[in-house]
């Protein structure tokens, strides 16, 4: 029989991203520690986490479309001659 | 130069490698390299617009509002003594810009539903159906087994078709979810750099990350295991 201080599984799946980033105040993190050696799911469920997170991470983002980077390569153009040009009369 | 030890120490992750990149690309951009400052136009296209998003309505002036806001990293680049990373010296450009553009739009939403995460989509991480009911001596664990994702092979979550689901499940998120998930996860910022350049808390920050990392999970689940995109609750 469960502890009246145990978590619940249902409680743990609320915490997990607090646990990853490390939120969880000492009591609570002893809490949900405990919970993950006496139970078969939650760790399970832990690993289902971790690996959501990696393979979110495996995802790529477009970069800038060529139109816009090549006009922001004529204005950085324009911007080198303008910081190499002759120094400001009266200086 | 700051000795690696005066420098403020990071969280684990690959920001480290990110900042010291950024680093080396803003030394090549000064000294007007046009394949530094390529790159870091691609690396930090797709958050600017997503974060000038939040203030323009119209995706042509959010697209425009990032280009200004690289005609002011060359106009202050000179002037930028790397006290803040670059990364929150560009996005701080860019809020700045975005929130002038805004105003003119009469923009708020979703920006605002950034600071009442409550607002965003509440649910639980795991449908209720999945644990045992009230009543029972072991109410609130685990009604079935769960799948050990640790036996497939890792490849498994990689594969193309794998992440087009995560792709997918992302798009279907919240705004504010999603905008968290992708700068956290995605493109690996760190929870102080989400919270500093989105100005939420960080409770909050972990609230929208939470639940956008649990829909995630949910999509995978969902895929690997071919259960209907929204299991019944039970009948009582």
């Amino acid at each position: 029989m469960p502890a009246p201080d145990d978590l619940t599984c249902r409680e743990l799946v609320e915490l997990v991203t607090d646990y990853l980033e490390g939120a969880l105040s000492g009591r609570d993190r002893a809490r949900f520690e405990a919970h993950l050696l006496d139970c078969d799911g939650c760790p399970l469920y832990l690993e289902q986490m971790r690996r959501t997170i990696r393979a979110v991470g495996a995802l790529t983002e477009q970069g800038m479309p060529q139109a816009a980077k090549d006009d922001l390569l004529r204005r950085f153009g324009d911007w080198k001659r303008v910081r190499a040009g002759p120094p400001v009369p009266g200086r | 130069m700051p000795t690696d030890a005066e420098r403020p120490r990071l969280p684990a992750g690959r920001e480290p490698a990110a900042e010291d990149d950024d680093r080396r690309l803003v030394a090549a951009l000064r000294r007007g390299d046009d394949a530094a400052f390529v790159a870091l136009l691609d690396r930090y296209h797709a958050p600017l617009v997503r974060l000038a998003s939040l203030y323009v309505a119209d995706p042509a002036v959010a697209e425009e509002v990032v280009q200004e806001t690289w005609l002011g990293v060359l106009g202050g680049i000179d002037r930028f003594e790397g006290r803040s990373s670059f990364k929150t010296w560009l996005c701080r450009i860019l809020t700045n810009l975005a929130k002038r553009r805004g105003a003119r739009e009469a923009r708020t939403v979703p920006f605002s539903a950034l600071s009442r995460p409550g607002a965003d989509g509440a649910g639980p991480a795991v449908d209720p159906g999945r644990f045992l009911p009230p009543g029972d001596a072991w109410a609130g664990h685990w009604a079935g087994d769960l799948r050990d994702w640790g036996r497939l092979p890792e490849e498994a979550l990689l594969a193309q078709e794998a992440l087009a689901h995560v792709r997918r499940a992302i798009a279907a998120l919240p705004p504010t979810q999603r905008l968290v998930v992708t700068m956290r996860d995605v493109e690996g910022w760190t929870a102080g750099e989400v919270c500093g350049v989105l100005a939420i808390s960080a409770a909050n920050q972990r609230v929208l990350l939470h639940r956008a990392r649990s829909g995630v999970r949910r999509a995978l689940e969902r895929y690997l295991e071919g259960t209907p995109p929204r299991c019944p609750p039970p009948t009582t």
